[in-house]
């Protein structure tokens, strides 16, 4: 019946072809770019933040190549001289060349908000695996969890803080602590739905024990969104060490880091701000750079933003 | 010889947790005892709207949760009591394709890795020789190419990807397959592609299919028996041929009247029912089919019907959950064959 | 002159890789009062003319060409103000997901009420009584008690219910109907569709049912077009569309659909498949958009694209092989 009313392709050959009229272009043809070089093309906000942090990182190492003297090395003869030639972003109060210390200043900023990141990422990861998986260690957890959010991270990093005393290293334990519950809180929550997914239904079907049901599907998609809250973890923990830094409960005054560059160039911030200026920028540029590399890679990496339609 | 599945009595209530301290306020009575076999070789269908409960019996069968009552028996074995290490290796012998071909794959696997887990955690391969011929002789099963295995999920189409969910479901060897709204999210033309693939492999293998699905056309058309579910509870059992000509269920009636078919202008009679269906946290009293049901009467308000094979069924194994039957095939608008009525021809 | 025409439609996306032609080159008409079904499976574009007549395209990444002259006025030309004033008012639109489309914060009167205000000037009480009104019309029981709820109050086939009361509020004179009864059960679809033709009647208004259910579009339309990979194939009267497809899409589609009713007479078949694949609508394609996957393509279907010709009185088909009403078959 349906097929009898197409002609076999035979009879066709006498009769005229009815051609449709072809069909302009509405837009201008698009070149698709793929690859590493299209990824970034189509991403400019995480070449931008990611430029940014990578100068910011090249300064950091190689900080003692770059025209800089020693940051700690005192001269009352030269103290609060103007940004010149000589000393670019001008000395302290006393005497440093505050050009040398914001360089340096970079590794302390950096080194706290990597190492933050990763650490809370890690270690939240941990904890929101267990959570959404051991059932009766969920509502222990959690608990425990709210009780920390409901204290301002930097509250309680300022507490750590006061019962140990100022090094680096405690500046990233204490910071690390303080941002543990986030990134708890977001693991849990990505777990609990990924557990729902169909794909760990048909695993556990498959005989898949929890173990690799949790190395092998759960994991590996819990590492996009986790790498977006990284980003936004280390742009808080290099503000909040340099909030420690800056009231004293932070880095050691000898290693120069923005806070204490800031803190010290306090008092006189009315007559020389440029010691406070210098350091300020740093920071919110690297902030900055961290964060638009956290907006682009959500951007990126989440299913739902329909990039291409 | 017995029954590959004889599921009796199935209950699963879901606790629904409220309050400050998370205590349990009420409960959802996703299936509410419930009992069926499949055959080997057999296709059950499973059919009913959203929220009766088919999915849940499904996963129930598959142990994806514990039940809260009954029996689930594969092969002779009980499963439903058994302790996880204890069932893994029946695992094996009951598999699943899910409804939606974009959730059922892990988007971070290669097809590869997706179709040789099940090869792998059930020990069927010797080597990695014959790992690998097992993954390629089940694309040429799901007629997929060979050299996709390297692809990713995202590289598939909808068609495509539950080509690969069957192929997984196949590479344990199983005796039944649970196909959970395994077509209803596919474009008719593709829709036709997966159903005769479904039904080639179950000619071939000889599998046993649960076939839950809410499409009576795809069901009419793919299963040998047929379970209606409404609300929690099955409410007609039936051959397929003998339900379909002579429904015993008013909610079954309905719901072939309801279907909408390719066909303008067809006469048939309708049954469109009033109201929606009851929430299963507080399922109706009597039978629960009662406060939609065109035929109701006193006694369906107050007592539960059981399923019983009604004096005019067409077929043995053709039960039905219904009181009109108790009565003189006067009053009992289902005692004739109903089904050329509401399907149109 | 008919209510809307559309005139060669294209509507074209700027993707990372390549423009995506999803609608190109689409025309129909529909007459006052008629009810017309866009038909097609995912992908197909009738979502995207649908949204192209009410200028519901974010531009860009869209861009809109053609014309779509709704009363002999082009929408395309008009100003993003005056478009305002023709949607929900003389056109409006029911979505799929009633859930999504309703405001969650609102009372379902609040909703109603607002699109009557808005393009009536109808005061708080008045807007109110005509909200009890519309949900009357729609079968809804208690509607008094109905307007002061709120949508996660009322079931899936409620709210739909209510998205066709706010769509009816203004008397609009042309309904868009996106996909209105895939989300509902069979129950509640049969009493959805029951009511849409029942108000079809009594209100009026042309209907442009976008669906991929051809069960549906049986039930309810009286004109089908059915669209494949951007373009429409075929277009004709519900009833030789069914009887006499004439595109091999349109055959290959019906032929895949299992028939309810089949075991009663023990025919048994296998269904039809259309084999392979919907090209990418990111290339041109210069033939039949349909060629890769007809059983009687041949070398002209690949490289001409046929034109939409009329094989039977009101009946049209884009296919060099149809045959014409009347021909000999060979």
């Amino acid at each position: 019946m349906a097929s009898a009313t197409v002609v076999a392709p035979a009879a066709l050959t006498s009769r005229d072809v009815a051609a449709a009229p072809p069909m302009p272009d509405v837009l201008p043809p698009v070149k698709p770019r793929r690859g590493f070089l299209g990824f970034l093309r189509r991403n400019p906000t995480i070449v931008a933040g990611a430029g940014l942090l990578l100068v910011m990182l090249a300064i950091a190492i190689f900080a003692p190549l770059l025209f800089t003297t020693d940051p700690t090395a005192l001269a009352p003869a030269r103290r609060t001289r103007e940004p010149s030639a000589m000393y670019w972003f001008g000395t302290d109060m006393l005497g440093r060349d505050v050009y040398s210390r914001v360089l340096y200043g970079t590794r302390v900023s950096l080194l706290v908000g990597f190492s933050v990141a990763l650490l809370s990422s890690v270690i939240g990861l941990t904890i929101g695996l267990i959570s959404g998986f051991v059932r009766w260690a969920d509502s222990i957890i959690m608990r425990i969890m709210d009780g920390m959010m409901s204290i301002p991270p930097i509250l309680l990093a300022i507490a750590l803080m006061a019962l140990t005393r100022g090094s680096v290293q405690n500046v990233i334990i204490a910071i690390t602590i303080a941002e543990i519950p986030r990134v708890s809180r977001l693991v849990r929550g990505v777990v609990l739905s990924l557990r729902e997914q169909p794909y760990v239904d048909a695993a556990v079907a498959a005989g898949t024990r929890t173990p690799v049901i949790i190395w092998r599907h759960i994991l590996p998609n819990t590492l996009a969104p986790i790498t977006v809250q990284a980003t936004y973890i280390c742009a808080s923990a290099m503000i909040v060490e340099a909030i420690l830094s800056f009231i004293g409960a932070g880095t050691p005054p000898i290693i120069p880091s923005w806070g204490n560059i800031m803190a010290e160039g306090r008092a006189l911030w009315q007559v020389k701000p440029y010691i406070v200026f210098f350091p300020a920028i740093f920071l919110s540029i690297t902030v900055l750079a961290v964060n638009l590399l956290g907006d682009g890679l959500r951007d990126a990496l989440d299913p739902r933003m329909a990039k291409r339609l | 010889m017995t029954a590959l599945l004889e599921v009796t009595e199935l209950k699963k209530h879901f606790p629904i947790r409220g309050g400050f301290f998370g205590g349990t306020t009420g409960h959802v009575y996703a299936v509410d005892g419930i009992s069926f076999h499949i055959e080997r070789g057999e296709t059950l269908a499973l059919v009913g709207e959203s929220g009766c409960g088919k999915s849940t019996v499904g996963k129930a069968i598959l142990r994806l949760f514990d039940i809260t009552a009954g029996q689930v028996v594969l092969d002779g074995k009980r499963i439903d009591d058994m302790t996880a290490a204890t069932l893994r290796p029946l695992r094996r012998r009951v598999q699943v394709v899910f409804q939606d071909p974009f959730s059922s794959l892990n988007p971070r696997m290669r097809v590869r890795d997706i179709l040789a887990e099940p090869i792998r955690n059930f020990g069927l391969a010797r080597d990695a020789r014959d790992l690998e011929e097992r993954v390629a002789k089940l694309m040429d099963t799901v007629r997929l190419p060979r050299d996709a295995v390297n692809r990713w999920p995202h590289e598939f189409s909808g068609g495509q990807r539950q080509r690969i969910g069957i192929a997984r479901a196949l590479a344990a060897e199983p005796d039944l397959i649970v196909c959970d709204e395994a077509v209803s999210a596919l474009d008719v033309s593709v829709k036709a592609q997966i159903v005769n693939l479904l039904q080639d492999l179950q000619q071939e293998l000889g599998l046993a299919l649960l076939f839950i699905s809410h499409d009576l056309a795809i069901v009419e058309h793919m299963t040998h028996r047929v379970a209606v579910m409404y609300l929690g509870k099955i409410v007609e059992v039936a051959p397929k041929r003998s339900l379909f000509a002579a429904p015993k269920h008013p909610y079954t009636e309905a719901l072939l009247s309801a279907v909408p078919v390719p066909m303008p202008g067809a006469q048939r009679e309708r049954i469109i029912l009033r109201g929606d269906v009851p929430s299963p946290i507080n399922p109706p009293k009597g039978c629960r089919f009662h406060t939609r049901c065109p035929y109701v009467f006193d006694r369906c308000r107050t007592e539960e019907p059981k399923l019983a094979a009604p004096r005019t069924a067409m077929a043995p194994g053709h039960v039905a959950a219904c009181h009109l039957h108790d009565r003189p095939d006067s009053e009992n608008p289902l005692a004739v064959a109903k089904g050329e009525a509401v399907i149109p021809v | 002159m008919a209510l809307l025409e559309v005139d060669n439609l294209q509507t074209h996306f700027r993707t990372p890789d390549g423009v995506n032609r999803a609608v190109d080159g689409v025309s129909f008409s529909v007459n006052a009062g008629e009810t017309l079904a866009i038909v097609g499976e995912s992908g197909c574009g009738k979502s995207v003319t649908a949204m192209s007549i009410l200028r519901l395209i974010p531009e860009p990444p869209g861009k809109i060409a053609g014309a779509i002259r709704f009363e002999g006025r082009n929408l395309l030309e008009l100003s993003d103000r005056e478009m305002r004033g023709i949607r929900g008012n003389e056109i409006s639109m029911i979505f799929q997901e009633p859930m999504t489309s309703l405001n969650p914060v609102l009372t379902v009167g609040r909703q109603i009420g607002e699109t009557l205000r808005l393009h009536q000037g109808l005061n708080a009480k008045e807007a109110e009584e005509k909200a009890v009104e519309m949900l009357t019309l729609v079968g809804i029981p208690e509607p008094a008690r109905r307007v002061r709820e709120y949508p996660h109050q009322l079931s899936g086939g409620m709210r739909q219910r209510v998205m066709i009361a706010i769509a009816l509020a203004c008397n609009p004179k042309l309904l868009i109907a996106d996909e209105p009864t895939t989300a509902l059960d069979v129950t509640i679809q049969a009493q959805i569709l029951e009511l849409m033709r029942d108000l079809k009647h009594r209100v009026g208004a042309a209907i442009v049912l976008i669906t991929h259910d051809l069960g549906v579009v049986a039930e309810v339309a009286e004109r089908v077009v059915v669209m494949y990979a951007g373009r429409k194939v075929e277009e004709a009267a519900v009833g030789p569309l069914f009887r006499t497809p004439r595109h091999p899409y349109t055959q290959g589609l019906l032929g895949s659909m299992p028939k309810l009713g089949s075991s009663l007479h023990g025919e048994e078949t296998r269904l039809a498949e259309i084999p392979g694949l919907v090209p990418s609508l990111k290339q041109k394609i210069p033939g039949c958009v349909f060629a890769s996957r007809c059983p009687h393509s041949t070398e002209l279907c690949i490289q001409v694209a046929p034109a939409l010709e009329e094989k039977a009185p009101g009946h049209v088909a884009a296919c060099h092989y149809a045959m014409k009403e009347g021909a000999l078959a060979a």
